[in-house]
């Protein structure tokens, strides 16, 4: 009788909406948190390998405590617990002469906008019938430049709060940085509203599983596996995915491609853009005068501002969630399953090839980055939309 | 549901617009401003004006107070000392708020208009994106054109005026 009434008013709609968006929120949440400290890890033991070393490879479980011959050590993954506890209850010592409240304010206002991003990411299809976007927006993509053009605000104040010269010229350089590449990265993705006329990352994502992927020139219609034993079927899909518009269209969508992922290099303030923080001019930036848990926050917001990107990355160019061959959600709940792990596969490749650019190109000169950010991607990104309307105005499917 | 969050974030605007005159410190005052875009925004997406609400965020928290804090942190503004109050202004200004909150009180209260209910909410349309993008390039395409003229005009005077400083 009350597990009746408890079912019937789990599932009257405003209720059903609320605990399931608390749970994927909650769940989300915690994967996105995984996937950054094994990101930080990864920084470590990428870095390493590119340098010819060996990296962090001491941390392990210390089964000699319980009596066991040798500790083992996982290839030192260990790490990722003993990083965070080594931050936790280190002193959080506050300098004297810091504004007090901004300099508590600002690691939290670095951390909220990247949270805040993945609001709107489509992280798969379905579960069980719900989809697995934690708040579907219609504007979602103009969701992710209004949060993340608030991120300045935390690394601006930390500058200002610190009191002190080196913070204050990174906090500067980072937020004329931001503002300008901001242009860039809203231009660059208007080519994709005008082709999949939607500002909604889920339509975006169902526009590129029937059209194929953004970066792509060319997708085969209809392809499924069953049609490999029957050739002339094959060939007519083959033939199908041929349009002259979509290789036209490849051009643009390749130049906005190249420049969002530049942009979002620069937002995310990692090398080669990383100049807020050069150390070798400014010690560590806006980031000097803070330590432990507040240093760690400034940190892990960079890592997790590296995740939403390059989830924006996947869900507006490489197809989001879906994968060729790969049935969503309505299929059932184990490729619902699979679909988020497609999306964080992505994801994760992605991360890594930010580090790996991290450890292979020098950092730009200041005036460099201002110069390719306002003469170079900008009035590009410009003639580019220029481009998109010419080739969509003119030719046809 | 709406109407619980239209008077939290009706009051969070009210007290940050508040806060951001009644500060001494100027970025405080400037954080409080963007506050009180944010929570007005959030009004907006409670009535389902998300692209409003999205474009509040985007262009005011985002892109205009960050350049008046850019600004302020620059010309390294000191704490504004506290005046006292001077017993003369403060009576006028009050004088001005009475007339006109009675002025307003006693509009409101004769025209018919105001006494009727509000009407409910148009049922939300699925894409206002494209609603918008409808009305601006359709029926107001002339002022919307006129208007990009004028801020190209106001953006080259800018520059004009910059460069015979330099020199």
């Amino acid at each position: 009788m009350d597990t009746v009434k408890i079912l019937h008013f789990l599932t009257t709609p405003w209720v059903f909406l609320l605990w399931t968006s608390f749970l994927k929120s909650f769940i989300f949440l915690n994967l996105t948190i995984i996937v950054v400290s094994v990101t930080v890890f990864a920084e470590r033991k990428v870095s390493a390998l590119i340098q010819d070393r060996v990296g962090p490879n001491r941390v392990g479980i210390p089964l000699t405590l319980f009596g066991a011959k040798k500790d083992s050590f996982f290839w030192g993954l260990g790490q990722m617990v003993a990083d965070p506890i080594k931050l936790l209850t280190k002193e959080n010592f506050v300098p004297a002469g810091v504004n007090k409240f901004y300099f508590w304010l600002a690691p939290k206002l670095v951390m909220i906008p990247p949270i805040l991003i993945l609001a709107v990411l489509p992280f798969g299809s379905t579960l069980f019938g719900i989809p697995m976007t934690i708040a579907e927006m219609n504007v979602g993509v103009l969701y992710i430049f209004a949060i993340s053009s608030l991120s300045v605000y935390g690394i601006t104040l930390a500058g200002w709060a610190s009191n002190s010269k080196f913070p204050f010229i990174g906090g500067i350089r980072s937020s004329s940085q931001m503002i300008s590449y901001e242009l860039a990265l809203g231009l660059s993705v208007v080519p994709i509203f005008m082709i999949c006329g939607s500002l909604n990352l889920n339509e975006i994502v169902d526009w590129q599983i029937k059209n194929g992927w953004l970066v792509s020139p060319y997708w085969p219609k209809g392809f499924e596996l069953s049609l490999l034993l029957h050739p002339s079927d094959l060939i007519h899909a083959l033939v199908a995915g041929l349009s002259i518009q979509r290789f036209a269209l490849w051009i643009p969508l390749l130049i906005s491609f190249i420049i969002f992922l530049v942009a979002i290099f620069a937002e995310t303030n990692r090398l080669p853009f990383d100049l807020p923080e050069a150390e070798q001019e400014l010690v560590g930036g806006y980031h000097t005068e803070y330590a432990s848990m507040n240093f760690a926050l400034f940190f892990l917001g960079e890592y997790a501002a590296m995740f939403a990107g390059s989830g924006a990355i996947v869900s507006l160019f490489l197809g989001g969630w879906s994968c060729p061959l790969i049935p969503d959600g309505s299929h059932g709940w184990f490729w619902g399953l699979v679909n988020i792990g497609v999306f964080f596969v992505k994801v994760s490749l992605m991360l890594l090839f930010m580090i790996w650019v991290r450890w292979t190109l020098p950092r730009f000169r200041y005036d460099q980055l201002m110069k390719l950010g306002w003469l170079g991607f900008f009035p590009i990104a410009l003639g580019n939309i220029f481009l998109t309307a010419l080739i969509l105005a003119f030719i046809h499917h | 549901m709406l109407l619980a969050s239209y008077w939290f974030f009706s009051t969070l605007t009210i007290a940050f617009g508040a806060t951001a005159i009644l500060l001494r410190n100027p970025v405080s005052c400037a954080m409080s401003l963007a506050v009180c875009f944010i929570s007005l925004a959030a009004l907006f997406i409670s009535l389902d004006a998300t692209l409003i609400g999205i474009m509040q965020i985007l262009v005011y928290a985002g892109a205009v107070m960050v350049l008046f804090l850019f600004i302020i942190m620059l010309l390294d503004l000191r704490m504004e000392k506290s005046r006292r109050l001077n017993f003369g202004a403060t009576l006028g200004g009050g004088l001005v708020i009475a007339a006109f909150l009675s002025m307003l009180t006693k509009v409101i209260l004769s025209d018919p208009e105001f006494a009727k209910p509000l009407p409910p909410l148009a049922a939300s349309a699925p894409d206002n994106v494209r609603m918008i993008g409808m009305t601006l390039f359709h029926s107001y395409a002339l002022p919307f054109e006129a208007i990009g003229v004028l801020l190209l005009s106001a953006t080259v005077g800018v520059i004009v005026l910059s460069r015979r400083t330099l020199r």
